[in-house]
C-alpha cells in the first residue's frame, strides 16, 4: 500500500493544478481532489500497474465531476450562487486584466469543452491520453479542442473588438 | 496532402510530427489569418501554464495527504451512517416512553461523539456551521440551544485552534459539537452534551472506536467527550487541559 501511497501522492499537486483549472474554485477544486482520492483509493485494483497512473487518476477526477455536475444540475440554486459569487469576488480582486479575462472566460466554456482544452493545453496529455482520460474517440477530442481554443479566442478578443470598433468611423 | 485542423492543434500544441512541419509552415505563410488564429492558441496554452502552473507548487494541504483510508475507513463511514439511524430510532423510542438504562447509555454517548468525530472532522468544506472568527455568537447559540451556558476552552497554548462548531442531534436533544486544530491540520472535536441528571461527576473513561480515541466524563450538567485520531497520551493531555479550563 505503501509505495502506492507514494505514487499517487506525487500526482497530488498536478490534481490540484487541473482541479483549480477547472472548478475555478480553490475550495471547490481541492473538494473534487479529495473526492478523486478517496474514490482512487477505493478502486485502486482497477488501475493496471505498469499504465500511466496519472492519466487513470485523470479519469477518476472526471466521472467525480461528472457526478458533482450532475448533482449541482439537480439541486442548482444553492451552487449556482455560490460559485457566482466568488466568480465577481475574484472578478473585483484582480487588476490583471487579461488573466482575468482568461480566467472567467474558460468557465464560459462548456465542461466538455474545457476539460479537453485544460487536459492538453495546461496538463500537457497527448491527444491518445486525453481521449482515454475522458473515455472518449480521439476525433471528439480533437474537435472539442478546435472548439473550444476558438470560443475562447473569440471571448477574450471580445473586448478588444468593441474598442477598436469605437474608434474607426 | 492538403493541411487538416487538427494538424493546425497540433502545430499549436507543438506536437506536429517533423515530416509534416514543413507543409503546415508553408500553409500558414500563405494565410496570414489562420497563421494568426495559431498564433493565439498558443498564447493561450501559455496564458495557462502561466496562470494555473503555480497551483502545482502549492503546498498540498494536510488532508489531501493522508490516505484516504486512514481517515475514515469505508465500514467506518458505514458504521457512522447506521449510527445515525439508530439514533433516530432510540429518539423514536423516548418518545414512546422507553427510558434506556443508564450504564448502557454511558458509554453509547462516547460512540456517538466518535461517530460525529468521524463524520465532520475530515469535511473539507464544511468541517463547522459556525467559524471561530464569530466565537461569541457560537457560544451563544449553543448554549441556547442546548439550554445549559457552555464554555470554550481555548487549546491554543497546547497548540490546538478552535476551527468553530456545530448543533447535532443527541440521544434526547441537541448536543454541541466543537472543532479544533493543529498546525498540520490534525483535528480533535470536543462533543458536548447535557446530563439527564446533573449530580454526577465521573472520572475520565476512555474508549476507542477503530483510530478514534475518546475520553469522555461528566461534569453536573454536561458531559464532555473528546475524540481524536491521535494518540492516547496526547489525547489524555488535550482533555486535561479542557477540564481544567472548564473548572478553574
Amino acid at each position: 500500500m505503501d509505495d502506492y501511497g507514494v505514487l499517487i501522492e506525487q500526482q497530488i499537486p498536478r490534481l490540484r493544478r487541473y482541479a483549480r483549472a477547472l472548478t475555478g474554485d480553490r475550495v471547490f477544486a481541492d473538494d473534487l481532489v479529495q473526492d478523486t482520492l478517496e474514490r482512487a483509493w477505493g478502486k485502486l485494483h482497477l488501475w493496471r500497474r505498469g499504465s500511466d497512473l496519472r492519466a487513470w487518476l485523470f479519469t477518476v477526477m472526471h466521472n467525480v465531476y461528472v457526478n458533482q455536475l450532475r448533482s449541482r444540475a439537480a439541486h442548482p440554486a444553492v451552487s449556482l450562487d455560490e460559485s457566482e459569487l466568488n466568480l465577481l469576488d475574484r472578478a473585483a480582486q484582480t487588476d490583471r486584466l487579461e488573466i482575468r479575462d482568461l480566467d472567467v472566460a474558460i468557465r464560459k466554456l462548456p465542461d466538455e469543452q474545457r476539460e479537453v482544452l485544460l487536459l492538453v493545453a495546461l496538463e500537457q496529455l497527448s491527444y491518445e491520453e486525453t481521449a482515454r482520460a475522458l473515455g472518449i474517440p480521439i476525433g471528439t477530442v480533437m474537435s472539442r479542442l478546435s472548439r473550444a481554443r476558438e470560443r475562447l479566442r473569440r471571448l477574450m478578443d471580445g473586448p478588444v473588438d468593441g474598442a477598436t470598433l469605437r474608434v474607426i468611423k | 496532402m492538403p493541411v487538416t485542423e487538427a494538424e493546425l492543434q497540433a502545430y499549436a500544441d507543438g506536437v506536429l510530427p517533423d515530416t509534416r512541419r514543413a507543409e503546415v509552415d508553408a500553409y500558414l505563410a500563405s494565410h496570414p489569418e489562420e497563421a494568426e488564429r495559431i498564433a493565439a492558441y498558443r498564447r493561450q496554452n501559455e496564458m495557462l501554464r502561466a496562470q494555473f502552473g503555480p497551483v502545482a507548487e502549492e503546498p498540498v494541504p494536510d488532508r489531501l495527504r493522508r490516505p484516504p483510508e486512514r481517515r475514515a475507513k469505508p465500514w467506518l463511514r458505514m458504521a457512522a451512517a447506521v449510527a445515525w439511524i439508530t439514533v433516530g430510532g432510540l429518539i423514536g423510542w423516548q418518545l414512546n416512553g422507553y427510558f434506556g438504562e443508564q450504564r448502557l447509555e454511558a458509554s453509547a454517548w462516547a460512540r456517538r461523539a466518535a461517530v460525529a468525530h468521524v463524520v465532520y472532522s475530515p469535511e473539507v468544506r464544511h468541517p463547522v456551521e459556525v467559524g471561530a472568527d464569530q466565537e461569541a455568537h457560537l457560544v451563544n447559540w449553543l448554549s441556547k440551544r442546548l439550554g445549559a451556558p457552555l464554555k470554550v476552552p481555548h487549546l491554543g497554548s497546547i497548540g490546538y485552534s478552535l476551527v468553530g462548531g456545530r448543533l447535532l442531534p443527541g440521544d434526547r436533544g441537541p448536543v454541541a459539537q466543537f472543532m479544533y486544530q493543529d498546525a498540520k491540520g490534525q483535528r480533535l472535536t470536543l462533543y458536548v452534551r447535557t446530563n439527564p441528571d446533573d449530580s454526577r461527576e465521573t472520572a475520565f473513561r476512555f474508549a476507542q472506536e477503530n483510530n478514534v480515541g475518546v475520553f469522555y466524563w461528566l461534569d453536573r450538567k454536561l458531559g464532555y467527550a473528546l475524540s481524536g485520531e491521535v494518540e492516547k497520551a496526547e489525547l489524555l493531555r488535550v482533555a486535561t487541559t479542557v477540564y481544567r479550563q472548564l473548572n478553574p
